[in-house]
């Protein structure tokens, strides 16, 4: 079964087989506002857990999507750089960002669990 | 220093509305309301919105024909061709040429009237008392709020609760009544929209609100859309695309000083901007339109073949021409409409062009 975790920086990762793929959260596109300009990582790179990644811009401001975890570059959305605007309409779906093939899965024990994420935005509002 | 933050009267009618409110020139501000940034944007386009502008200093100068020509002395314009309640836009100029804060003044019965920006308005005072000799009485007045209603359908509506608005030109004002109430309407704005500035006692700010709100064609819009709505149409932003540093010929503002003042140069900081009109200027500032999607914010590093050439000082995405925008200022030999520049985002170069502002026009009643 496909299970989703989440990060503080609020990203979700949604793991199938050794394959991670990594979006925001619906409360971090509540926070950003509008989008309008995303930047997915080229393919091949090699990121680490933590790690900038991509970037999302809504009208405000510019703030980076932290990678949960580790691993190569399979694929990246290009449907929400032809149209940033899906991030805000289904972050946690078609708003997807970009698919990692996880060199380290031990990482992903580091995460939250949807509950625990819940509990942790209520507890820290930003 | 800990200061405490400062509220406009309608304040608590802000919370009411679901406003995210935020610290802006030491006043509790708007942001944003429910609507989001974008959709109140494109609401104004399309519809009429209200933004309460209260923060923004209201002068007033009092006193006898004496008035204009001393205010002259700081404020580049040509206060006597002015008719009553005609309003022009202007500077307070400083020694050095520099900009110390760009202002609407107008012409009233009982002297001259000025809107000045929020963070500058208590040092603008000082600076325009220190050029009077002859007595004449100052008010920044506390008592009145600024009410702003803008958008293709703000004259219909707000002519239905202030009767006779609707035939004030642009740039032009006068005294009318809102439910039994004096109030001084101008007919002008910073967002590229036909619209009025209604100055209004603190106490019926918030009903002129509620009061135009039973319209549903009207919402209430923070100063996120307010600055997509002004760099959309190329209007320069105080602390941003203009400072104390910045001429008005270097911003290609010479709009804002009248003609035969470009000439003799008669006003304080006259020598700088004569020099500026005759032996030219280093830098000018310029409408620049990245292309793609990229967006280059303030501060934002703008190159010519591989050389810096100057900096973004204005630049977002601009919601009704659906692409980034920007203003900023490069060095004069790279500011002709069409020159090539490279912006610098997050340490890669993208390209853009020197274009034409305003980037959204839209007509004004004439």
């Amino acid at each position: 079964m496909a299970d989703v975790k989440y990060s503080k920086k609020h990203e979700w990762v949604l793991v199938e087989g050794d394959i991670g793929t990594v979006g925001i959260t619906k409360y971090a596109t509540e926070q950003l506002g509008d989008i309008v300009f995303a930047e997915i990582p080229d393919l091949g790179k090699n990121i680490t857990s933590g790690s900038e990644a991509a970037v999302v811009e809504s009208v405000k401001a510019a703030s980076d999507v932290y990678t949960p975890v580790s691993g190569e570059v399979t694929e990246g959305n290009a449907a929400i750089v032809t149209d940033p605007s899906l991030i805000n309409k289904d972050p946690e779906g078609q708003g997807w960002f970009f698919k990692v093939k996880l060199s380290n899965p031990s990482e992903l024990s580091l995460l939250m669990n949807k509950a625990d994420y819940d509990k942790y935005v209520e507890e820290n509002p930003s | 220093m800990n200061q405490e933050i400062l509220k406009t009267s309608l304040y608590d009618f802000h919370q009411a509305c679901g406003a995210k409110l935020v610290p802006f020139a030491g006043y509790a501000m708007p942001v944003q309301y429910p609507l989001g940034i974008v959709g109140e944007h494109n609401f104004v386009r399309s519809k009429a919105g209200i933004f309460d502008v209260s923060h923004m200093g209201q002068f007033s100068i009092i006193g006898d024909e004496t008035v204009c020509k001393q205010l002259e002395q700081i404020v580049p314009i040509d206060l006597a061709s002015l008719k009553l309640n005609q309003s022009k836009y202007s500077f307070l100029m400083n020694k050095d040429g520099g900009i110390d804060d760009d202002l609407i003044v107008t012409k009233v019965e009982e002297g001259i009237n000025i809107v000045l920006n929020a963070a500058c308005k208590h040092n603008d005072v000082l600076q325009i008392k220190s050029v009077f000799t002859k007595l004449a009485k100052f008010i920044l007045h506390d008592e009145l709020s600024l009410i702003a209603i803008q958008g293709p359908m703000a004259v219909s509506i707000l002519d239905n609760f202030i009767h006779g608005v609707s035939d004030l030109k642009f740039m032009n004002g006068g005294s009318f009544v809102f439910k039994g109430q004096s109030v001084y309407v101008t007919r002008s704005g910073y967002t590229g929209e036909d619209g009025f500035e209604v100055s209004i006692a603190n106490e019926i700010a918030r009903n002129l609100c509620e009061t135009l709100l039973t319209n549903s064609n009207v919402a209430m819009i923070g100063l996120g859309a307010r600055d997509s709505l002004r760099l959309e149409a190329g209007l320069c932003l105080y602390g941003h695309d203009l400072n104390s540093k910045i001429s008005p010929v270097e911003a290609d503002l010479l709009f804002g000083i009248a003609k035969q003042r470009r000439e003799t140069c008669d006003f304080i900081g006259g020598s700088v901007v004569k020099d500026h009109l005759s032996n030219g200027i280093k830098k000018k500032r310029v409408g620049i339109q990245p292309e793609g999607k990229i967006i280059a914010r303030e501060h934002t590093k703008v190159f010519h073949e591989g050389k810096e050439v100057g900096e973004i000082t204005s630049g977002g995405f601009g919601p009704s021409v659906e692409t980034a925008v920007a203003m900023g200022y490069v060095n004069f030999d790279c500011s002709e409409v069409g020159t090539s520049l490279q912006l610098e985002v997050r340490g890669k170069q993208y390209p853009a062009k020197v274009c034409l502002l305003p980037f959204y026009k839209k007509s004004y009643a004439k």
